[in-house]
């Protein structure tokens, strides 16, 4: 819990959950109108938004939402039809709630009054209009057609109802609103006074109720309370009593059958909604967590060094006991952090139902592997390069209808997102069944920017990356971009900046699959520990191919040639010594390590490598933000800075130096 | 300066750059340490060419003889890091100063707090937010801020190998 902070930042940060599960809710129900159970969902979140809203002063928003919900309340009770039009409104609202939630100051009122004409034209005469019933007073307001009959309803809450601020007197009054009712108390729940704890509720009730209204009506007094308590509603005309429904059932079970068929959204909304058992920390306090955790490693990679060259067994037990620990705890605190990629897919049902409707394309969107699990950090970096790359599939990639169909394909585009596992990566990709990327229009433009020699040789791969360059225009590009001032190179630098990689694969007429390799963590990183001159620095061990040793000609040959043939491969090297000038006598055999990016290699010459190194990244401040070379700096266990080679910008270094493309 | 407008007097941390004594303001001074060990970061700003590990945290380390043209000298026994946060764009930031020597924190009376004046100095004056008088001495106050805005932070190297290692350890 946040605790202590100002309690309407407790309320945007909930509302703004709760609008994303609203959105998601939407979308469902766009999709199939029918599912009374979506509409249940939809008008609790609104009701809930609208409840705490005017709680918190934010008048504006509950005034706002209060016409919504009451649109869906109209929905609910059967009297309008819903409708894909109904839900894309009930969207646009959705985003009126939230500006006016976060940005109320440039929330516009007439957007939401054209919103509202929108959902009067199309709820029609049925009374959205401000005068519409709250949902807790609707019973009295409905039609009096039916007889009346007697009902006997058992309810009990659980005991903590007061904590979470229910009144079950506030229940009570509702069903003696709906008619003549006789109220008895059941008391046999009450435990000893001795073991009674006050600010808890054992009482039950029991009360007959004589009235007009449908059972749903009844219902409808415990919609928000229904999922934790037991209730039991039975007519005492009937002779043979409706089967008891207890708290397991889900909520509105009874007043719609068809929710038995209910759609997975709508239930993980609503639990959502619960809360789930589980609490919200602030980010920050992760990140803090995990900096002391780092430190704790750290302290005891010395205690073990230490523990190593002492004779004493106890304290060496002991060391051990605490390695052990101390990588249990590493370990478990960056399972804290990490959350599943389905929030971030998510978020791109919208983007896809927004983008297919303003481009009239008809697109569908699946995806896969959404509990894949993300460093926070990466999922939230990782959204403008998604959105980049989806718009780019459905703008560029995807045929419109026509020209799909004559291809002989379906008029319907698909997009697919996917995510898993490989080693220690998680592999994003994005596919579409569009037209492909045409590599001739490509390599004209390469060429005429002058990113690639003309004629030169060159794998479709390289040729595809040739797209992430900030030279490339994206004017008459196969890529175009819309004019929406990111381009693909941008895509590019926050993968690079997450430690990620991206590759395209294109077939003509089939579609693009563009894949992005991302590191699980941007906390911790395994590393290759190497000296050069007196200096000592980390080389991220998954870029790392091979360590060979350099050649003694090669080694006296300091300004020939800067290439090793490895099996046959000529590998471009960089003397790091030379590049970070280090004034010490070098290693009499110098070694190289062999890394690779982006399916490129270099080799870097060390003099020594040291060993393999677990390494807590910590990244450099401002002032050094203009070095390159190196991604970020670690403490090893003595204590001392060690920085981390940023192998992308090496790597490319290294090509530079090439004079020209060779054929391998 | 506006800042000091309304204040009485100035509490200040002196310390010593080559003989010559300057005072920072002593509510940015966090903590300091004994000289560590340094690492040095090959193609960074001249002056910034340092790491240090500041209780877990690597901040960096910046010679300000350089930034100010003095002559460097290897570390003394007297010679300290002086850990101060910086206000970067907005972000605070720690950095750790070199200094020769760090000799006391001490109040100086407002009245003596000058304009910096133009001649008689031997670093570039927009580096000096004022000037004031302890004791018999006129000590200069550095504008922190300003020693480690943008456009001052030096050029970086761009990675490349031709400017020769200072010895700032």
């Amino acid at each position: 819990m946040t605790g202590g902070g100002d309690p309407t930042d407790t309320f945007r940060q909930e509302a703004q959950e709760l609008l994303e599960q609203l959105e998601q809710i939407l979308l469902d129900l766009a999709r199939s109108p029918e599912n009374a159970e979506l509409v249940d969902s939809t008008f609790r979140a609104l009701h809930t938004i609208k409840g705490s809203g005017s709680m918190f002063g934010f008048d504006a928003v509950a005034g706002f939402t209060h016409h919504v919900e009451s649109a869906f309340d109209l929905v609910r009770k059967g009297k309008v039809a819903m409708t894909a039009a109904l839900a894309d409104i009930a969207l646009a609202g959705k985003d009126h709630i939230r500006n006016l939630i976060e940005r109320p100051e440039s929330a516009d009122p007439a957007t939401g009054q054209a919103i509202l004409a929108r959902l009067e034209a199309t709820v029609g005469g049925h009374g959205a209009a401000p005068a519409g019933p709250k949902p807790t007073e609707a019973g009295p307001v409905a039609a009096p057609t039916a007889p009346t009959s007697k009902w006997r309803v058992q309810f009990r809450l659980p005991v903590d109802a007061l904590a979470t601020g229910t009144n079950p007197l506030l229940l009570v009054d509702e069903l003696r609103a709906l008619g003549k009712a006789v109220v008895t108390p059941l008391l046999d729940k009450i435990p000893p006074l001795e073991a009674l704890n006050a600010t808890e509720c054992h009482i039950g009730w029991d009360i007959e109720v004589e009235t007009d209204k449908p059972k749903s009506a009844i219902e409808d007094v415990f919609l928000f309370v229904m999922d934790e308590m037991e209730l039991k509603i039975e007519p005492l005309d009937a002779p043979v009593p409706v089967a008891a429904q207890t708290a397991a059932a889900p909520a509105p079970a009874q007043a719609a059958p068809k929710a038995a068929t209910a759609a997975q959204p709508a239930k993980t909304a609503t639990e959502a909604l619960k809360g789930g058992g589980s609490i919200r920390v602030p980010a920050e306090r992760l990140d803090n967590l995990m900096d002391r955790v780092g430190e704790l490693v750290i302290a005891q990679s010395r205690l073990k060094q230490i523990a190593a060259a002492s004779q004493d067994s106890e304290f060496k037990s002991i060391s051990e006991e605490i390695e052990r620990l101390a990588l249990e705890l590493r370990d478990t605190t960056m399972g804290v952090r990490m959350v599943p990629i389905a929030q971030l897919f998510g978020r791109f049902r919208r983007l896809v139902h927004d983008l297919a409707v303003e481009l009239g394309k008809e697109i569908t969107l699946t995806t896969s592997g959404e509990e894949t699990e993300l460093d926070k950090t990466v999922i939230e970096r990782l959204n403008d390069p998604l959105v980049h790359l989806i718009r780019n599939s459905i703008d560029h990639g995807l045929e419109p209808p026509e020209q799909r169909t004559a291809a002989g394909k379906t008029a319907q585009g698909h997009i697919h997102l996917s995510a898993r596992h490989t080693g220690d990566k998680v592999l994003i990709s994005i596919t579409d069944d569009g037209k492909g990327l045409d590599r001739a229009r490509i390599r004209t433009r390469a060429e005429e920017n002058g990113l690639i020699a003309p004629g030169a040789e060159m794998s479709d791969s390289e040729l595809f990356q040739v797209i992430f360059q900030p030279g490339f225009s994206t004017a008459q590009a196969v890529t175009n971009l819309s004019g929406r001032g990111v381009g693909m190179d941008v895509v590019k630098r926050t993968l690079d900046a997450l430690r990620g990689s991206i590759d395209i694969a294109s077939t003509t007429g089939k579609g693009t699959e563009i894949t992005l390799r991302l590191p699980l963590t941007l906390a911790i990183i395994d590393g290759l520990l190497v000296r050069i001159g007196q200096g000592r620095y980390v080389i991220p061990l998954s870029a790392v191919e091979e360590c060979v040793e350099l050649p003694p000609v090669q080694e006296n040959r300091a300004n020939g040639s800067n290439f090793l043939n490895i099996r046959g491969d000529l590998v471009p090297f960089l003397r790091l010594r030379e590049m970070f000038n280090a004034m010490t006598p070098p290693d009499k055999y110098q070694k190289v390590v062999v890394v690779s990016s982006n399916d490129m290699r270099v080799g870097l010459v060390v003099d020594q490598v040291i060993g393999d190194h677990q390494t807590v990244i910590k990244s450099l401040s401002k002032l050094h933000a203009g070095v390159g070379t190196f991604s970020g700096a670690t403490i090893l266990g003595d204590g001392t800075v060690a920085l981390i080679l940023e192998i992308a910008h090496l790597v490319a270094r290294g090509q530079r130096e090439r004079p020209m493309k060779l054929a391998s | 300066m506006a800042i000091w407008q309304g204040k009485r007097s100035l509490e200040v941390l002196t310390l010593t750059l080559q003989g010559e004594k300057f005072a920072l303001e002593a509510g940015r001074v966090q903590e300091i340490l004994d000289l560590v060990n340094v690492t040095e970061v090959p193609g960074g700003p001249a002056f910034l060419n340092g790491l240090v590990n500041v209780r877990g945290k690597v901040v960096p380390l910046a010679d300000l003889r350089l930034k100010f043209e003095m002559a460097s000298t290897p570390p003394t026994i007297d010679t300290r890091i002086v850990v101060i946060n910086v206000l970067l764009d907005g972000e605070t930031t720690t950095v750790g100063l070199l200094a020769d020597k760090v000799h006391e924190v001490t109040e100086m009376n407002a009245e003596v707090l000058e304009d910096t004046p133009r001649l008689g100095m031997r670093w570039r004056p927009e580096f000096i937010r004022c000037i004031g008088k302890h004791g018999g001495d006129f000590i200069a106050v550095l504008d922190i801020d300003r020693v480690f805005e943008e456009g001052d932070r030096g050029t970086v190297a761009g990675g490349t190998s031709s400017v020769p290692a200072q010895d700032a350890a």
